[in-house]
């Protein structure tokens, strides 16, 4: 139900009922259009080399989304209270287990070394990663664009005779729309994650990648349930996780297909691993009869020595916890003398602009993420605009760096300035990705791909007054009288600034003028002693 | 370039990927001195790339992060108790018992007092003994396979383990030695044995001795176990047992 799609070829249509949607701005039928997830070669090759895009003259719907939703989002006061709560046992249980770290920061350095010399070396341990999992009864199928990835799964459903899909976590499912084009195939699909089956019923994609329903109360998931399931209400989250887990162990069971993600390939051995805490990935891949995860590329590792510094960072950073509750690693089906497990494994490789990225040497460390969300719980812009919001797969800092390189800098280019330049998502990366850099980075980018005329004639007009001090200084006093008026009349441009801030009195005197008259004495901070 | 039209979406992607790094990356500071030796095919004096860049590690991370890391003890004593610790930490609970008789009599006592009506095991040596005179009926997870739903019904599963991690009370489990995929999962609880000597320091010794242990040809699953599933979807607030087992009972044999 990845409704957020204005994908031409995906109609919207869902075989569950839609919940009500109170939170979902970004979702209506205004964003056809807006996100083209298909890959873009010319975009991307445009991003890198020939300045020759011009900016459209109105802003591309996707940015008037985002500063439409981000100012309902911002005056919800009560909703971003809520959501600052919800992350507060975070910070807690992420320190707590941070100081179990002999040194958290040398680990981040072994950590990034792990993911950087993967990355960098993708041409080598991509091919080997195949070898290995194909070596060990697997099958891989790679996929340029999510059209293609969405046509792979499709034909795989049709050759295992799927009636019932059972799916785990997978936000490059999400990325690639997959629910909506199996429920137009006839694929009755459900998601196990307990977030993500509330988001399901709700009919809303993730808020969060990590946690896809933290903005959602307890009462709002007890009537979801009494009207879905109808189940008597209930205040305690614990009594509503167990009628998730009774609705869904028989469709476990029933299930001949499960889809779950990856979060590394190790290519050393071949192997995928899969995290999460729930077991519901787990059962995913022990009771179909066939097993589909899907991947990006930039899921290599080398070793299999490094999960042992990946798999607990990634939870510290993600969760606040010492290890996921289970971290499973599967090199492809069910082995002669094991007593269950699929009888086909197919994986999926995703491409999707991810190669864009990698062509980037300046960013091509945005592909180190493991997807932690580290850097949304941190983030000030996140907290305050929403997940929503931001209208991507990935949402707050990571997503605002890789968004532009998977749907085009043009239009996402607004995501760039949905940032304080903080640098907290930067300190909280476990594995060091210069997150806010890139912010800074994709805004010169777009500058020179696709300039902002209005912009660049203000910035013209400075230089032109800055360079000729008698010009500057009659600005300045025309601009010193001028001043109570645009207080005043508020014009447009003034309006959106002055809605939330106070214009301050302006001086009498220019500070050029203050400076002359006061002389330099004062200026440099010592008393005139007379000359001798 | 044409890619060949038999396998296009490989050959592209690959080529993608080969053309894409063909621009050397910038070696991050904090790398550079600590792990990054000269890429094959660069010029050592000046340090720039002369071919494609194909940096290669002087230290690998594990090595790198090792001294870092949580700590996993020095001595069996101390992995002992650092492995209690983070299990009681995570809501596992931990039983230690002198003799193989004696973990028999404890899953004896647990079987009786919760009432289980039937019980999953597999065949091992340290799980079939547990199962003599217990007050309830047991399925057997078998290798010729077996009905998942009646796996579905059992109150609890009896697994063997690969090993037990001090560093993060974390408990491997495999395909090949654990009955399975399913039975360390899909029961409301797990009851895992094994004995002292199981344990190790951290992750990495862990991921050594199962490699080890099956000579290369891995089992096809392998799960690191860390307490009882758990979620915190709803308001971030912790619930355990949200798909797999609500409760883990680890027997310590010795």
């Amino acid at each position: 139900m990845q409704i957020k799609a204005g994908d031409d070829r995906l109609p919207i249509r869902c075989t569950l009922p839609r919940g009500g949607n109170p939170r979902g701005p970004g979702l209506d039928a205004t964003d056809a259009g807006a996100d083209t997830d298909r890959f873009r070669p010319t975009a991307m090759i445009t991003v890198m080399t020939a300045p020759t895009v011009t900016a459209s003259a109105a802003p591309p719907p996707a940015k008037k989304r985002f500063l439409r939703d981000a100012a309902a989002h911002v005056k919800d006061t009560d909703h971003r209270a809520f959501v600052r709560r919800a992350l507060g046992g975070y910070y807690a249980s992420r320190d707590a287990q941070k100081s179990r770290y002999r040194d958290w920061e040398h680990a981040r350095d072994a950590a990034s070394l792990a993911k950087w010399s993967a990355v960098n070396r993708l041409d080598e341990l991509l091919p080997r990663f195949v070898e290995q999992f194909e070596a060990n009864g697997g099958r891989v199928h790679w996929a340029r664009d999510a059209e293609e990835a969405r046509g792979i799964v499709l034909g795989l459903l049709r050759d295992a005779k799927a009636k019932a899909v059972i799916k785990s976590k997978c936000m490059t499912s999400e990325e690639i729309h997959l629910n909506a084009a199996l429920e137009q195939s006839g694929y009755g699909v459900v998601e196990s994650d307990l977030g993500e089956f509330i988001q399901q019923l709700r009919g809303e994609p993730p808020y969060h990648f990590v946690f896809p329903c933290m903005h959602v109360r307890r009462d709002e998931i007890s009537d979801l349930f009494g009207k879905h399931l109808g189940t008597p209400p209930t205040d305690s989250p614990e009594e509503l996780t167990m009628i998730a887990r009774r609705h869904m162990r028989r469709l476990y069971v029933d299930a001949d297909v499960g889809i779950t993600g990856a979060n590394f390939l190790v290519a050393e051995t071949g192997q995928i691993s899969i995290t999460e805490n729930e077991g519901n990935a787990r059962l995913t891949a022990a009771l179909p009869r066939v097993h589909i995860a899907i991947s990006g590329i930039e899921k290599v590792v080398e070793r299999l020595d490094d999960l042992a510094v990946l798999l607990p960072m990634l939870a510290t950073a993600g969760a606040g916890q010492p290890m996921t509750c289970y971290n499973t690693l599967y090199s492809g089906p069910r082995r002669p003398g094991e007593a269950d497990g699929p009888e086909e494994m197919h994986l999926v490789l995703l491409d999707n602009a991810r190669t864009a990225i990698l062509a980037d040497p300046e960013q091509r460390d945005s592909l180190q993420c493991i997807r932690c969300g580290a850097c949304l719980n941190v983030c000030p812009i996140f907290k305050n605009v929403g997940g929503f919001t931001y209208g991507t797969t990935y949402q707050g800092p990571i997503g605002s760096v890789i968004t532009p390189h998977l749907r085009g800098l043009a239009d996402w280019n607004h995501l760039s300035s949905a940032s304080s330049l903080c640098g907290a998502c930067t300190d909280a990366c476990p594995v060091r990705i210069d997150i806010h850099h890139h912010l800074l980075h994709n805004r010169r980018n777009a500058a020179r791909t696709a300039p902002n005329r209005w912009e660049r004639l203000g910035h013209r007009m400075f230089v032109a007054v800055a360079r000729r001090p008698w010009l500057f200084a009659t600005g300045g006093a025309v601009f010193r009288r001028l001043l109570p008026l645009v207080k005043a009349v508020r014009p447009p441009l003034v309006r959106d600034w002055l809605a939330t801030r106070d214009l301050p009195a302006a001086p009498g005197r220019s500070f050029r003028d203050q400076w002359r008259r006061r002389g330099p004495a004062v200026a440099t901070g010592r008393a005139v002693e007379p000359r001798p | 370039m044409t890619p060949p039209a038999g396998d296009s979406a490989r050959e592209v992607i690959l080529a993608r990927v080969r053309e894409a790094l063909r621009a050397p990356a910038e070696v991050p500071h904090a790398l550079l001195h600590a792990a990054v030796g000269q890429p094959p095919g660069t010029d050592a004096s000046r340090g720039s790339p002369v071919t494609a860049a194909t940096p290669t590690l002087t230290i690998l991370p594990e090595e790198a992060a090792r001294p870092w890391l949580p700590d996993g003890g020095d001595t069996p004593e101390a992995r002992l108790h650092l492995l209690v610790e983070n299990l009681g930490k995570l809501r596992a609970v931990v039983q230690r018992v002198p003799t193989l008789d004696a973990a028999t009599e404890y899953v004896f006592a647990l079987a009786r007092e919760r009432d289980w009506q039937r019980v999953a095991w597999h065949r091992h040596p340290l799980v079939e003994p547990l199962l003599a005179g217990i007050p309830c009926g047991a399925h057997e997870v078998g290798t010729e396979g077996f009905d998942k739903s009646a796996l579905e019904a059992c109150d609890a599963g009896l697994t063997a383990c690969e090993c037990l991690v001090a560093q993060t009370g974390s408990i491997l489990v495999s395909s090949r030695t654990c009955g399975g995929r399913a039975l360390s999962i899909l029961p409301h609880v797990h009851v895992v044995v094994a004995t002292v000597d199981q344990v190790v320091g951290t992750l990495a010794d862990a991921l050594h001795a199962a490699r080890d242990r099956h000579d290369g040809r891995l089992p096809s699953m392998l799960s690191f176990i860390t307490g009882p599933s758990r979620t915190g979807d709803i308001e971030r607030i912790l619930v355990l047992g949200a798909h797999g087992p609500k409760e883990l009972f680890v027997v310590l044999v010795g």
